[in-house]
């Protein structure tokens, strides 16, 4: 029982780092996909540059296209326009996703199309070394914000939301049942469908910013994360670095 | 190799050269295309949307010149024969993913329709300075090809070659036009039937490596259960990454060079004019190649011997065919619309005198201008 999800994986040990958030999401995706009875021939796993895009390719044993930073989604929509039988799922980096990605983002969910995008949100380019990019918190220690990071992470999730995208939600590797059921929902909802997963990056992210350890950081996670339902009742003072997980598009925590 | 009914009732038409180019890609079985308008081509993306409503292919205009190369390449994945149109600015957009396609040997089809530069330069005037861009516009070193037609005819014929092409040799093949043939409007005959060429299958092959001799491996299509593992990254014939073998590395560019190389002679296409007796050779290709032409048949008849080597395919370059020709004659002209990318080309292959012309103002070369340039040399 325990090794049932092998059947999904290619015999190679992951390339993620000791304590990567990332294992947990891509465990998360396959027991989301497995408990839909989902037949893995019938997916299309599409992933841009970075550690997000290692989740699928090439740990998962079905069909997956690694695509040039940023445009995983621009791909996976020429696939799915001309085969609409093929499930499509485009796991991807925060910074591949919404930095460099970010405009074929919103025009796949502009034009609604019917795939699943989960956004593995480390909050940095991890592969580079540790950059800043659209999701790094406040004043975090980045290798291009020695300073302190200048910029608030961008509200994504809210803006496809507000857009009108089917299904829209953000959870954490530190929320792993609502992570799975989130995923599974998105996979049976037709149209668009994204999750901001947020994860962990100890080696780039903890390190600068006094998490070293994986345990750090996955605490710094869960004293971050809060529900919707929460995050109503508090200040907008209070609210300054919190990350807010739920879905947002029908008002469930 | 298929024969196939052309989508329009075989006969006589009236084209402009984007309209041939659209109806070749029809002919040829295209049945996705993702683009982005930009002057000179979007009347290819916009003819290509109407008639895909009745014969039944997949339209999509994207965002940006980054999302139509890369919905096509996707969509290739998926089965499709795939094609998308640009011109300069655009062209320089898509070229990462150009490089992506090679590695990847994605068959693809990339329409540009040149036009003045650099950058936005003149968006309505002519010129061919997007030849080296062609085969070196991605990083790293790679092959491509790349057709030139004269005529709105050869447009025509050359989009259903270039498809044949990128099936065959799991490569991006580049009509290399030019905006003065994407707006020249001429008579075309089209044919009842059509050689057409689909890419190699067999399942559970390796799809990224091959000892066959051709060098080209057969290529799973997404939902046919292979697992498939497509990566732009370094890797094996099974798609694994393999960032840290060199010999992985050499073996991949070697065959993904080679594969076009070795097979130039089966590629390359060209045509000869009046060489026989010739004294000096003129050696052009697209729009400038009609008024070369033009002007050697007037010197003929003033008693000049010249001749006319015409380039239909610009990559690879007909290097051995240069040579041979050039073995015979001693002085070279090479007219173009640009700065001297196809002489500096010549000059690498030819002991002789190669004389280039370029005339870069956004308009045709006209054929006094060329006769004129022969007579200062003769």
């Amino acid at each position: 029982m325990a090794r049932d999800l092998e059947k999904y994986l290619r015999n190679r040990p992951t390339r993620f780092c000791a304590g990567c958030g990332h294992g947990i999401l891509l465990g998360a995706i396959l027991r989301a996909i497995d408990e839909l009875g989902i037949d893995i021939d019938d997916m299309l796993f599409v992933c841009g540059i970075g550690c997000g895009g290692w989740i699928p390719s090439p740990n998962i044993n079905g069909d997956s296209l690694h695509t040039p930073h940023g445009r995983a989604i621009a791909f996976a929509t020429g696939a799915k326009m001309f085969n609409p039988k093929l499930k499509v799922m485009v796991i991807s980096g925060d910074g591949d996703l919404m930095d460099i990605g970010g405009n074929h983002l919103l025009h796949a969910a502009w034009r609604n199309i019917d795939l699943t995008v989960i956004c593995a949100n480390n909050m940095l380019y991890g592969m580079t070394g540790g950059q800043a990019c659209m999701l790094t918190p406040k004043d975090a220690y980045t290798q291009t914000t020695t300073q302190g990071n200048p910029y608030y992470p961008f509200k994504f999730c809210e803006v496809l939301a507000a857009a009108g995208t089917p299904y829209v939600a953000r959870y954490a590797v530190t929320q792993p049942f609502q992570l799975i059921r989130s995923i599974k929902k998105a996979l049976q909802t037709t149209g668009f469908t994204f999750i901001e997963a947020v994860s962990t990056c100890p080696t780039q992210f903890g390190r600068r910013n006094q998490l070293g350890t994986p345990s750090d950081m996955l605490k710094f996670l869960k004293e971050k994360c809060i529900t919707r339902r929460k995050a109503a009742s508090l200040s907008k003072e209070e609210l300054k670095g919190k990350i807010v997980t739920g879905e947002f598009t029908d008002g469930e925590d | 190799m298929v024969l196939r009914k052309s989508v329009l009732l075989p006969g006589t038409y009236y084209f402009s050269g984007n309209e041939a180019i659209t109806e070749g890609a029809i002919a040829a079985g295209c049945n996705f295309y993702g683009g982005y308008p930009i002057t000179p081509s979007t009347e290819i993306m916009e003819r290509i949307s109407v008639r895909f409503i009745d014969t039944g292919g997949v339209f999509m205009q994207m965002e940006d010149e980054l999302g139509a190369i890369g919905s096509i390449i996707g969509a290739s994945w998926a089965g499709a024969k795939a094609m998308t149109a640009t011109s300069g600015p655009g062209f320089s957009l898509m070229q990462e993913s150009i490089g992506y396609a090679v590695m990847t040997e994605t068959p693809i089809v990339v329409v540009n329709v040149q036009r003045a530069g650099p950058s936005t330069g003149q968006s309505v005037r002519v010129a061919s300075g997007d030849i080296m861009q062609a085969k070196w516009g991605s990083h790293g070193d790679y092959q491509i090809i790349a057709f030139c037609p004269w005529s709105v005819q050869e447009a025509y014929n050359q989009t259903v070659q270039a498809f044949n092409l990128a099936e065959k040799y799991r490569v991006p093949v580049f009509l290399l036009t030019e905006e003065a043939i994407g707006h020249l409007r001429e008579r075309i005959e089209v044919s009842r039937n059509m050689e057409i060429f689909n890419r190699k299958k067999k399942p559970g092959a390796a799809p990224f490596g091959t000892k066959e001799s051709d060098g080209v491996p057969p290529m799973p299509t997404f939902g046919e259960g292979e697992k498939l593992l497509i990566t732009g990254s370094t890797h094996d014939e099974y798609g694994i990454r393999r960032v840290s073998s060199p010999s992985v590395q050499a073996k991949l560019t070697s065959r993904l060079n080679n594969k076009i190389l070795n097979n130039r002679d089966k590629i390359i296409d060209y045509e000869v004019h009046y060489i026989d007796d010739a004294d000096l050779l003129v050696i052009a290709y697209g729009f400038t190649a009609r008024s070369a032409l033009f002007a050697i048949e007037e010197l003929r008849q003033r008693g000049k011997k010249i001749g006319m080597l015409r380039l239909k395919t610009l990559w690879p370059f007909a290097d051995k065919t240069v040579k041979d020709i050039s073995g015979k004659i001693e002085k070279i002209f090479v007219p173009e619309m640009n700065r001297g990318q196809i002489a500096g080309e010549v000059m690498k292959y030819v002991c002789g005198d190669v004389v280039s012309y370029s005339q870069t103002n956004g308009e045709v070369i006209h054929p006094e201008t060329i006769a004129e340039q022969i007579r200062r040399l003769c």
